[in-house]
């Protein structure tokens, strides 16, 4: 099993996707359960490759590893492996997919079979960022995820979608550039593009680090997205259709994050600790304005999509802390941040498809008609803003308990800034939640609204059981990420010794 | 080989065939019937092939030519569609009412 | 049976609330209402009888235990589990919880059955027990936990079901929205309270590296003086917790608007169980405060001037339960200020006798409401805007409520501090106290302690004295047995309360002594205890001279108007406390996000630096190289050279017949001159 379970959960979404193409484009039904059982069976080889995983050991594990080309002396794999730092990521994708599969049942009904085949290749190239070790394997996926996403948003997305996408490509292309450089400029000087062996290596200079550190930073900040270069962000969610929507929160944000991880903290250790406080200075600022300004939107969709930015700043908060704790809570806050904002974009998705609007103004009152879809929706924004016993709390609070005894981010005023945000965040999820299911029903059109329905429920039921069980025992969560995040705290606190 | 004939009978044959299918491509103007034309090209061209390889007593000459059936075989494919492709959306296999390219 | 057995029993007091909860929220709405309200009363009534169990426990060993369910988080040195601490101080609160619990949720089954139907949604019936079940979880949680993890989990799932409860009838209330508002004000001023609490356990960890109630406790008092910065950080910062759930200064605001959920909650939550868990909380740790400095003078002086304040201002209330809540912040006060004089024991026996009269007087309330309210519908009178709370529509109801006045005179006689009922008791252990300790904090405590007599005298003539007011209050009946059996039961409590803590025998005192070691036993002051009901009388006697001697009329203004002049507007308008926060948060806050939204990021981000500056700048770049440099310049230059393949072109088209034969030929013409070239030459 070892050798073949990560290509096979890397491609097994394109064998699909191929298998599309011989499906008459009439034939929607059999398109959707196609494009669903492929999912599915990724999902459960992701499982699979779970199951073989030894949480003890803190390096890449399952590894293939092939020589595919060379550009003189430097050889450049076909290289995956998966460990603690990117195991859970892989799970997410793989288990949001499916969802987002089911999600669109009903809600696309134009091109369903160019639809899946996108979102397939799109599930291949996430899967591809988490598991290429190879540096130049990985810019090929990072890129390759735009396209499937650049048409998802430009195809099936809103009134303004051609705006939306470009933006969103030519932004996160802008930012990836500067990533390229760093990573020829690494390839040659290491000699190698293989990851562990350039983290083994440790030769890059401090001041170079610097350079080589903001160099892959402007194509990670950018994804996160970390303020202020989030703009594109609304406007990609606003426009992109729910299924988009919810990989695009749950997942393609979460490959800024990892980047940082993987790379900023594994490659420049030393420039991470330099940078610290600064990173931690934006994503505070992120918090509190993400939160303030979700809090003054009409639009249900550009709420959760600026909560998102809000909820970023937690992880990048929790990652730069340098710490067990901070980076601990950074992983786990990815998982949970995917898993309630991607049921809050599902859940506007539902609404949106019953009532054609996501103006706040226009509803009020559904409890009454929907109670149900309120009932689970206030789990999830509850989850959302941190309410203990549920996942969002686990992650902030070792966060908040990592940054605030961080050496590298060096105040606690960051932290306290930081726990103002939990204030804020209830503020605007308890906004949305009485804008839209509390007070009277006096909309005729909400009326006549008729409860989520059972495939509907079935797509939140499985995030609403995850956001409990992490919310009570995370054990098994942070058991995974454990022993890799070790290693990366113990690398960075060797460089800081080296450092003094 | 049998008696009586010689490589020079084989090269005439090759060649008659090989001026049938050329003047077949240029006069007719029936799809189908051109391509036959071709066939009976490249089967000319395959005769002489293996007259070359009996009289030189080499294989290779007619390893091309299981080489030449292949590809006229998928050359048959292609072509065979194209004329269907052709016939539906024009009525014809009339190669004269297919002059979309005229500059 | 041992101790330990008993106190492995322990985690069945959070299990059987949540069996509950979950039963009612799946099943809730197949079984009748009954059903439902039996359901969650007797998940309540098992909790009851394992917290007695407890109880029997620590008879045979005081030391109580720590039961582990699992393990939480564990981070490096970050080590939260899921435990129970079982000591006289958790049990205390636990037999506390759960008894005056039960009882509201009888009470409960007969109030909703009324009240559903007054609404207009019989079918939200059972949805109230599954929160109230709910409630109870997080509640006991919060007792329970050993640490301060765990305790704020139940900390805030109270805050969830108190938000819930109170948004209960979320269609209804000031247009239509007031009481969903009202839930979300009590969530987040909450939540500010709450980020005190998360900052008090980022020291505490960083500082005592365990978050443990035990460990912090044992590694305090090993530092001693080195622990002494330390402990008054935390320990002011556990303070602005209190002060959010406790409804202290300057977080009480949400606690009077709470009132809007249904009367039981406000009986359980916002009077008898979740807004005292601020002072559980400050008493379990009592250890850091005995070391902490400044830490116990602020926190007596917000309790006495929460005190002093909210018993102005509930002077100048018309509705009846707003009265109570007032109440509630003042005598919350109270215990507040008695932890801050380190009187720990007083300020617990003051929180369970507190529980009882208030719940009582609560409840009662409840009772006057729906009884008002039934009457309103019966006398099928057509006055518009009708409120059943307003206490100017009542008067009169003594004789057409009788048990209900009956418990509500003990109930307030109880909060009035008259001897010998459960609030005399109480409020004098802590005026003895603070007599010794603080002078300042005593005599604004005797102060509050005159105005709390003197608005319960005020309401209790309103209400069930003089003539009726209005054709509800005439027509209005006793309430049912299920409502009233609680409350003969809360009011035999509110009688003998006192005597869990009288003085002499101090059983409070030597049962908390097992778990708060080295509280010294109160002394009983005889001078204060006299003053004290002096007072009190005077004030019930100047109520009934404002109030009793000559009745209000329904429309006339309150005989205070006038004779308080400038201080009853003050009072009148909560000393403007809601507007001034209105100002200063919530208009600056609202104000900057939609600034933030509109023009720093609309505007300036999105619309200026992107679609301007980048975009647009793009835009003109690109256009002036493609029309300028481009089209003037180089096209210009390659137009000639453009013309000319164009004309050579179009004749060489004329080669193209499209005919394939035409092709054939032309290959065919070439090959044979190449063939012929190549055999020629």
């Amino acid at each position: 099993m070892e050798a073949w379970i990560l290509s096979l959960v890397t491609f097994f979404p394109v064998v699909g996707a191929m298998l599309l193409l011989f499906i008459r484009k009439e034939r929607e039904a059999a398109i959707r359960w196609a494009a669903l059982m492929t999912a599915v069976v990724t999902f459960l080889l992701s499982l699979l490759m779970l199951s073989g995983f030894d949480s003890s050991d803190p390096d890449l594990q399952m590894v293939v590893r092939l020589p595919w080309f060379s550009i003189g002396d430097l050889q450049i794999e076909y290289f995956l492996g998966v460990d603690g730092l990117s195991i859970l990521l892989v799970l997410l994708t793989t288990f949001l997919t499916v969802l987002s599969i089911i999600s669109t049942w009903t809600a696309i009904v134009e091109r369903v079979r160019e639809f899946m085949i996108f979102f397939l290749l799109l599930e291949t190239g996430m899967v591809g960022v988490f598991l290429g070790m190879d540096l130049f394997l990985f810019y090929v996926f990072w890129e390759f995820t735009l396209v499937p996403m650049y048409f998802l948003i430009g195809v099936w997305g809103g009134e303004r979608r051609m705006y939306a996408a470009i933006k969103f490509f030519l932004y996160t292309m802008a930012g990836s550039i500067f990533m390229l450089l760093a990573i020829i400029w690494l390839g040659l000087e290491g000699g190698t593009f293989s990851v562990p062996d350039l983290i083994e290596a440790q030769a890059i200079p401090g001041n170079l680090q610097f350079w080589l550190f903001l160099a892959f930073a402007a194509a990670f900040a950018i994804k996160v997205p970390m303020w202020p270069l989030h703009s594109w962000l609304p406007d990609a969610h606003v426009e992109a259709p729910t299924a988009g929507s919810v990989i695009l929160a749950g997942v393609l944000l979460k490959m800024g994050t990892y980047g940082f991880l993987r790379f900023n903290l594994g490659l420049f250790p030393e420039a991470s600790i330099r940078l610290a406080p600064w990173v931690a200075l934006f994503a505070v600022i992120g918090i509190i304005y993400g939160a303030a300004v979700a809090y003054a939107q009409k639009d249900v969709k550009k709420l959760v999509a600026y909560s998102s930015v809000s909820h970023l700043g937690f992880v990048m908060l929790g990652l730069f802390a340098l710490n067990i704790q901070g980076l601990q809570g950074g992983i786990v806050q990815m998982i949970n941040h995917g898993l309630s904002t991607g049921a809050l974009f599902l859940i506007v998705g539902m609404l949106y498809e019953r009532r054609h609007t996501r103006d706040m103004d226009a509803f009020g009152g559904l409890w009454r008609v929907m109670p149900i879809y309120a009932g689970l929706t206030l789990i999830v924004v509850l989850s959302s803003m941190g309410l203990p016993g549920l996942n969002g709390f686990v992650g902030e609070f070792t966060i908040l308990i990592g940054s605030f005894g961080s050496e590298a981010i060096g105040s606690v005023w960051f932290t306290i800034v930081a726990v103002v945000g939990v204030i804020l965040a209830a503020v605007y999820m308890l906004y949305m939640f009485q804008k839209l299911f509390l007070g009277p029903l006096d909309n005729d059109k909400n009326k006549v609204l008729l409860d989520i329905n059972r495939r509907e429920i079935f797509t939140l039921v499985p995030i609403v059981i995850l956001i409990f069980w992490i919310g009570l025992y995370p054990r098994p969560f942070f058991g995974l990420t454990e022993a890799s995040v070790a290693k990366v705290v113990e690398l960075v606190s060797s460089a800081a010794i080296t450092m003094r | 080989m049998i008696p009586g004939v010689s490589m020079i009978h084989i090269l005439i044959l090759s060649g008659v065939l090989f001026t049938l299918g050329a003047l077949g491509v240029l006069i007719r103007r029936n799809a189908i019937v051109m391509f036959m034309s071709i066939e009976l090209m490249l089967n000319a061209a395959n005769l002489a092939f293996v007259g070359f390889a009996r009289s030189m007593g080499a294989l290779s000459g007619q390893v091309f030519v299981f080489f030449v059936i292949a590809v006229a075989a998928a050359e048959v494919a292609i072509g065979l569609a194209l004329i269907v492709a052709v016939y539906r959306n024009r009525g014809s296999i009339d190669v004269d009412m297919v002059s979309d390219l005229k500059g | 049976m041992t101790a330990d057995t008993l106190f492995s029993l322990a985690p069945l007091v959070i299990l059987f609330p949540l069996l509950g909860f979950v039963f009612n929220l799946v099943a809730g709405r197949r079984i009748s209402e009954r059903g439902a309200g039996i359901v969650a009363s007797a998940a309540v009534g098992l909790a009851f009888v394992i917290a007695i169990l407890q109880f029997v426990a620590l008879g045979l060993d005081p030391a109580g235990a720590t039961i582990h369910i699992a393990e939480w988080i564990a981070i490096g040195e970050l080590e939260v589990d899921w435990a129970l601490q079982i000591d006289t101080l958790s049990v205390t609160m636990l037999l506390m919880v759960t008894g005056v619990g039960g009882l509201i949720h009888i009470y409960a089954i007969g109030y909703m059955h009324d009240d559903v139907r007054f609404q207009g949604d019989p079918s939200r019936f059972p949805r109230f027990f599954v929160y109230f079940s709910l409630f109870m979880t997080a509640m006991l949680i919060l007792v329970t936990g050993n640490s301060y993890l765990t305790m704020f989990v139940g900390w805030e799932g109270v805050g969830l079901s108190s938000y819930l409860l109170i948004s209960f009838w979320y269609e209804k209330g000031e247009n239509g929205i007031g009481n969903a508002l009202a839930g979300k004000k009590a969530f987040i001023v909450n939540r500010v309270g709450d980020l005190g609490f998360i900052i008090a356990m980022l020291i505490t960890f960083w500082f005592f590296g365990t978050l443990t109630f035990e460990e912090v406790f044992s590694e305090a008092e090993a530092m001693g003086a080195a622990a002494v910065t330390a402990a008054t950080a935390i320990t002011l910062f556990l303070f602005v917790g209190a002060a959010g759930k406790s409804a202290q200064i300057p977080l009480f605001v949400w606690l009077p608007d709470a009132m809007a959920g249904p009367t039981p909650v406000s009986a359980l939550i916002h009077a008898a169980t979740m807004v005292t868990a601020g002072i559980y909380m400050l008493v379990r740790n009592a250890p850091l405060l005995e070391l902490a400095t400044v830490t116990p003078n602020v926190i007596a002086i917000v309790g006495a001037a929460t005190a002093l304040l909210a018993a102005s201002i509930a002077v100048a209330r018309f509705d009846i339960k707003r009265v109570l809540a007032y109440s509630t912040i003042s005598q919350l006060g109270f215990m507040i200020a008695a932890v801050g004089i380190g009187a720990y024991v007083a300020a617990i026996f003051h929180l369970v006798a507190h529980a009882f009269f208030k719940a009582l007087l609560f409840l009662s309330a409840g009772s006057v409401i729906q009884g008002v309210e039934h009457g309103h519908h019966h006398a099928d009178s057509a006055e518009e805007d009708f409120n059943p709370n307003d206490m100017r529509v009542m008067g009169g109801l003594r004789t057409r409520m009788k048990v209900t006045f009956w418990v509500y005179l003990i109930g307030a006689l109880a909060l009035a501090g008259i001897p010998p009922l459960a609030g005399f008791f109480s409020k004098d252990e802590i005026l003895a106290d603070a007599s010794h300790v603080n002078p300042a904090v005593y005599w604004v405590l005797v102060l509050a302690a005159f105005l709390t007599a003197f608005y319960m005298g005020r309401q209790v003539l309103m209400v069930f004295f003089g003539k009726p007011r209005s054709k509800a209050a005439e027509a209005t009946k006793e309430s049912p047995a299920t409502m009233v059996a609680p409350l003969v039961a809360l009011a035999v409590l509110a009688v003998g309360g006192g005597l869990i803590n009288a003085p002499g025998l101090l059983p409070l005192t030597r049962f908390l002594q097992e778990t708060l070691a080295g509280i010294e036993e109160p002394e009983f002051i005889a001078a204060i205890a006299i003053l004290t009901t002096l007072l009190a009388l005077a004030s019930i006697g100047l109520a009934w001279l404002l109030y009793g001697r000559r009745p209000i009329k329904s429309r006339a203004p309150d005989p205070l108007q006038s004779r308080l002049g400038p201080v009853w507007i003050a009072i009148r308008h909560r000393w403007w406390v809601d507007e001034f926060y209105d100002w200063l948060i919530v208009r600056r806050y609202v104000s900057m996000a939609r600034w933030l939204a509109e023009v720093a990021d609309e505007r300036f981000l999105h619309d200026w630096v992107h679609d301007r500056v980048i975009a647009l700048g793009y835009v003109r770049a690109t256009h002036w190289l493609a029309s300028v440099l481009d089209l003037r310049f180089i096209d210009r230059g390659f137009d000639g050279l453009g013309a000319l393949t164009r004309r050579g072109a179009s004749g060489l088209g004329v080669l193209q017949t499209g005919y394939v034969r035409n092709y054939a030929a032309a290959v065919f013409i070439g090959l044979v001159l190449v063939v012929s070239y190549l055999l020629l030459s």
